[in-house]
């Protein structure tokens, strides 16, 4: 009988099992399969820091979900229309996000009594007619892998091991994915265990075998193509692009890059990117501590590298020191800060935005820092740039914010023609520049208060900085009150004084009374909720920041033109505080801080609250 | 010690023809550390010692922490870079690591090195990055006025301990024999042509040199190396080390013991194969760290010079290698391939 196929104009899928099912990996064939099919897409991975939680249990659970559609999509969505439940857990911790009507594909093998009690489930959920409001297709698929794969050589727990590749081949089949690249990528994963390559191909095509003749699934559906911008396009996550980024940024302004680093979630991935491309020249240090990170990456900026440093929220804390010295010696340093849960340790795999104002303000004395913040997960790329172009012409750390959200989701990405890339370069000091032949470190040029950036090596300019307070000019240890107070008005200066692009505000018919205004990775959020608003009938304006400091130089203008203006925010007003006092707007704050992004439809929910109260 | 390997420290350094002396080394700073500090003398030994390695001024820096001795680098007319307590080896780490044309120097000093610091340290030496570190031990606290340090005896009465200090000090020659560095030695500010000759061979030995100098702090702790300049005493309690030479001071020699440690005894009597040579090259750290306990825990006999000098790949060299490597292997770095590198799709 040929089964019905029905045409969907998006679709979102969350895979959920335990830490050690292979979820995220599962997650990510799905994901390359939809990107190699045309749709748009986002994604969202959700895992416990712990690396194997125990069995079975509630902080066990690992899920990724996926949103792809027909057209383009700003976030991985709101509600899962099909959740894999990969067991009890699974399914005990992801129900309450799943609307009524929705999908369930569960594991019926792992739901034994044992597991059922671990999460404390009285009485199966597939049996007791509690899920009667979802459409439960319940399915085993361990012992179906099993039986797939009773001819292959592999001990039970081996065979079982490939149940997460039966799920992917049932959802394959479901969603008419393509399958060759699935199949290919198994092969090359486990080019050096052919056996085990093959016995997961098996279980994927059984996987697929499975949807196509069993009658639990009568139904399967088509998501076409989305109509992208024309151009060449790869899947790829925040991590990555901004790995990518700081290559961009060291061949745009013809410098080695330098990273010291230590590891730290969510934050890893972006040293581990970088040490597979030692033929660009990039040096990567994994130090021993978030300090020494920090400082060889200042130490290599003294000798002329494009220095950075990657980190999260408690090595920013322990950085802060030497980001000062860089404040204070005017060096160029990129200090990445993949914002975390917190405070302290927090819920390192979550997200937040919540380092903002330790970014602005977390140093001793009068330290300004720029601050960049990437607005999606393929932004990460051209923050990166951005954030390297300020801190090599203006010689200054400058802190770039990517969040947890963005590190590990991913979305589809339009690659830059390279030739168009920015040239961020700018060229050493090789001369004196004082009467009399004299080098004066500190004699800065006129218009962007950069200090010459003289690297050891070269003749007649050799100098010495440091943490004390210098002379204007000559850079001499100076205790003077006035030079001082010169020099500390002179480091605000020349921050406040960067040229950032204008903040523009997306108004259609230039007669809405509010605007929603947001910084970092909540842009696809927002805007998804704008959207709804939009199609709804509703009036609202979005703008979102990606320099957060200095902020753009109409940032006041546009917040005043507004009867109110609304600021969604993943702390308690952080930014907002910064508004607030910085242009003596009553910014509207809205704060969740819940570890997870915000949701397209909660979003239009507040906004329409602000459009219709008074 | 003419026997150690010369002229490999600083291979990578650019030389220069012109004749340097003393004054090319001095900068415009006025000197300003106590009248009658240690540190005068090191500073004048390293200015006169500069202009014998004949390497290009502008490829010399010096990195400090925080601290007295930490003010070196303003005195010295070369890059120098005064930078933040107990962080100067990751700081000079991040720039040998990727300039080796440059001769990297930190200066260092007890509390410095081994308290706030001291993770750097220890790491700095295990890497064996192409650094000299030259760590000024006073046993004492100066720039915040005269707390003990990590180096000061059990009991030290100062303004932070006035019923005396509880901890026990680290034996800087010790922490660094256990940290497996590639060269250790131990020198005295008033010995200026010891301080120089160890100098000589830290700046050859290519990777991770630490020197600790014995520096006198005339104003919170005075005298704590007295023994050691006192003509009466000194020649008694200074055990000199020397690669290949018996070791041993006018009086004493060092013999190994029943059990295999090393003790000191009367050298009256002793023939010279009885008395332990010096093996400064021993890949086995074992017995240079023995040798540095020999001081311990009174004063009375103290190992002087060079302890350890083995050859191993420097950290910068393997890292630079690496990236010769990679570029071998996959052509130089191409942006386009490599944003184009993973599964495209092309739309349009």
């Amino acid at each position: 009988m040929a089964k019905q196929v029905q045409q969907l104009d998006r679709v979102i899928i969350r895979f959920a099992g335990d830490s050690g099912d292979g979820m995220q990996l599962t997650g990510d064939r799905f994901t390359a399969g939809t990107a190699e099919f045309g749709n748009d897409l986002s994604t969202l991975p959700n895992f416990p820091a712990e690396i194997r939680a125990p069995a079975g249990t509630l902080p066990g659970v690992s899920s990724f979900q996926l949103h792809f559609a027909d057209h383009d999509i700003l976030t991985p969505g709101d509600a899962p229309n099909v959740l894999v439940a990969m067991n009890p857990a699974a399914l005990k911790a992801n129900l309450p996000d799943l609307p009524r009507g929705a999908d369930i594909i569960a594991n019926t093998d792992e739901f034994t009594k044992r597991n059922l009690q671990k999460v404390g489930y009285a009485a199966n959920p597939l049996e007791d007619d509690s899920l009667r409001e979802w459409r439960v297709h319940a399915v085993p698929l361990t012992s179906l892998t099993v039986k797939a794969l009773e001819d292959f050589d592999l001990s039970k727990k081996d065979a079982e091991r490939s149940k997460n590749m039966f799920a992917l081949g049932l959802l394959s089949w479901l969603y008419h994915r393509p399958t060759e690249h699935t199949i290919s990528f198994l092969e090359q994963k486990f080019a050096k265990k052919p056996d085990i390559a093959k016995a997961n191909i098996a279980a994927f095509q059984a996987g697929w075998n499975y949807g196509e003749t069993t009658e639990s699934f009568s139904v399967s559906y088509e998501v076409k193509p989305a109509r992208l911008a024309p151009g060449v396009y790869r899947n790829i996550s925040g991590n990555q692009a901004l790995a990518y980024g700081l290559i961009a940024a060291s061949v745009q302004a013809k410098l080695p890059l330098f990273l010291g680093s230590y590891p730290i979630t969510p934050a890893s991935d972006i040293l581990h990117e970088l040490s597979r491309h030692k033929q660009f020249g990039v040096r990567t240090f994994q130090a021993e501590d978030e300090i020494a990170g920090v400082g060889a990456a200042l130490g290599a900026a003294f000798g002329g590298a494009l220095g950075v440093t990657t980190t999260s929220g408690p090595g920013v804390a322990l950085k802060a020191e030497t980001i000062g010295l860089a404040v204070t010696t005017e060096l160029p340093l990129i200090v990445v800060d993949v914002q975390r849960a917190g405070p302290s340790t927090g819920m390192p795999t979550k997200t937040e935005q919540t380092d903002l104002l330790m970014a602005m303000f977390g140093r001793n004395g009068e330290s300004p820092v720029p601050i960049v913040a990437p607005m999606s997960p393929s932004d990460c790329f051209d923050a990166a740039v951005e954030a390297a172009r300020i801190a090599v012409k203006y010689r200054t750390p400058v802190m770039l914010l990517s969040d947890g959200y963005l590190a590990n989701g991913s979305e589809p990405w339009r690659l830059p023609d390279v030739s168009e890339l920015p040239d961020i370069s700018q060229s050493f000091t090789t001369e004196p520049n004082g009467e009399d032949g004299v080098f004066l470190p500190y004699k800065r040029d006129s218009e962007t208060l950069a200090r010459p950036w003289a690297i050891p090596g070269t003749a007649g300019l050799e100098h010495r900085i440091g943490g004390i307070e210098k002379a204007d000019g000559t850079g001499n240890i100076s205790y003077d009150p006035d030079n001082h107070d010169l020099m500390v008005r002179t480091r605000a200066a020349k921050i406040a004084g960067i040229d950032v692009p204008d903040l523009e505000v997306d108004d259609p018919d230039g007669d809405a009374n509010v605007l929603v205004i947001g910084w970092g990775s909540t842009y696809g959020p927002i805007a998804a909720a704008v959207r709804r608003i939009r199609n709804a009938g509703g009036k609202v304006a979005q703008a979102h920041l990606r320099h957060l400091n200095p902020l753009p130089a109409n940032t006041g203008d546009v917040l005043k033109r507004y009867d109110k203006v609304l600021l969604p925010e993943i702390n308690l007003g952080q930014l907002a505080l910064l508004l607030r006092a910085r242009f003596l707007v009553d910014v509207i704050s809205y704060n969740r801080v819940r570890g997870l992004p915000f949701k397209a439809e909660e979003l239009a929910g507040v906004i329409q609250d602000v459009i219709d109260s008074d | 010690m003419t026997e150690l390997v010369n002229g490999k420290g600083l291979t990578l350094v650019p030389k220069t023809d012109v004749k340097q002396t003393l004054k090319d080394f001095k900068s415009d700073q006025e000197v300003r550390w106590c009248p009658g500090c240690g540190d005068y003398a090191i500073l004048a030994a390293v200015q006169s010692f500069l202009p014998e390695l004949g390497l290009r001024r502008e490829n010399i820096v010096f990195v400090s922490g925080i601290g007295c001795s930490s003010r070196f680098p303003y005195y010295l007319n070369t890059y120098g870079f005064h930078s933040i307590h107990g962080r100067a080896p990751a700081i000079a780490t991040g720039l040998a690591a990727s300039r080796p044309d440059l001769s990297v120097w930190v200066i260092t000093g007890d509390g410095d090195a081994l308290s706030i610091g001291g993770n750097h340290l220890i790491h700095a030496l295990r890497r064996n990055v192409n650094l000299n570190i030259l760590l000024f031990n006073n046993r004492i606290y100066g720039l915040t006025k005269g707390q003990y340090s990590p180096t000061s005896e059990v009991g030290k009465i100062t303004k932070s301990t006035p019923m005396g200090s509880l901890d026990k000090p680290f034996n800087p020659i010790s922490l660094a024999i256990g940290a497996e560095a590639s060269f250790v030695a131990r020198t005295i500010d008033s010995d200026r042509k010891h301080l120089q000759s160890v100098l000589r061979e830290a700046t050859a030995h290519r990777g991770t040199s630490l020197v600790e100098i014995y520096q006198n702090c005339n104003i919170f702790n005075d005298n704590a190396f007295e023994q050691l300049k006192d003509p009466d005493v000194r020649d008694d309690i200074t055990l000199r080390l020397e690669h290949g030479q018996p070791i041993a001071s006018a009086s004493k020699a060092v013999v190994r013991g029943a059990n295999g440690t090393l003790e000191v005894v009367p050298r009256d009597g002793l023939s010279d194969d009885q008395i332990l040579v010096h093996d400064a090259h021993n890949p086995d750290p074992s017995v240079a760290f023995a040798l540095s306990r020999l001081d311990e825990p009174a004063f009375e006999h103290v190992p002087i010079g060079i302890f350890r000098s083995v050859d191993r790949p420097s950290y910068d060299t393997l890292m630079a290698q690496q990236l010769d490597d990679a570029a071998a292997q996959k052509g130089p770095g191409d942006l386009n391939e490599l944003l184009m590198g993973g599964d495209t799709w092309r739309i349009g």
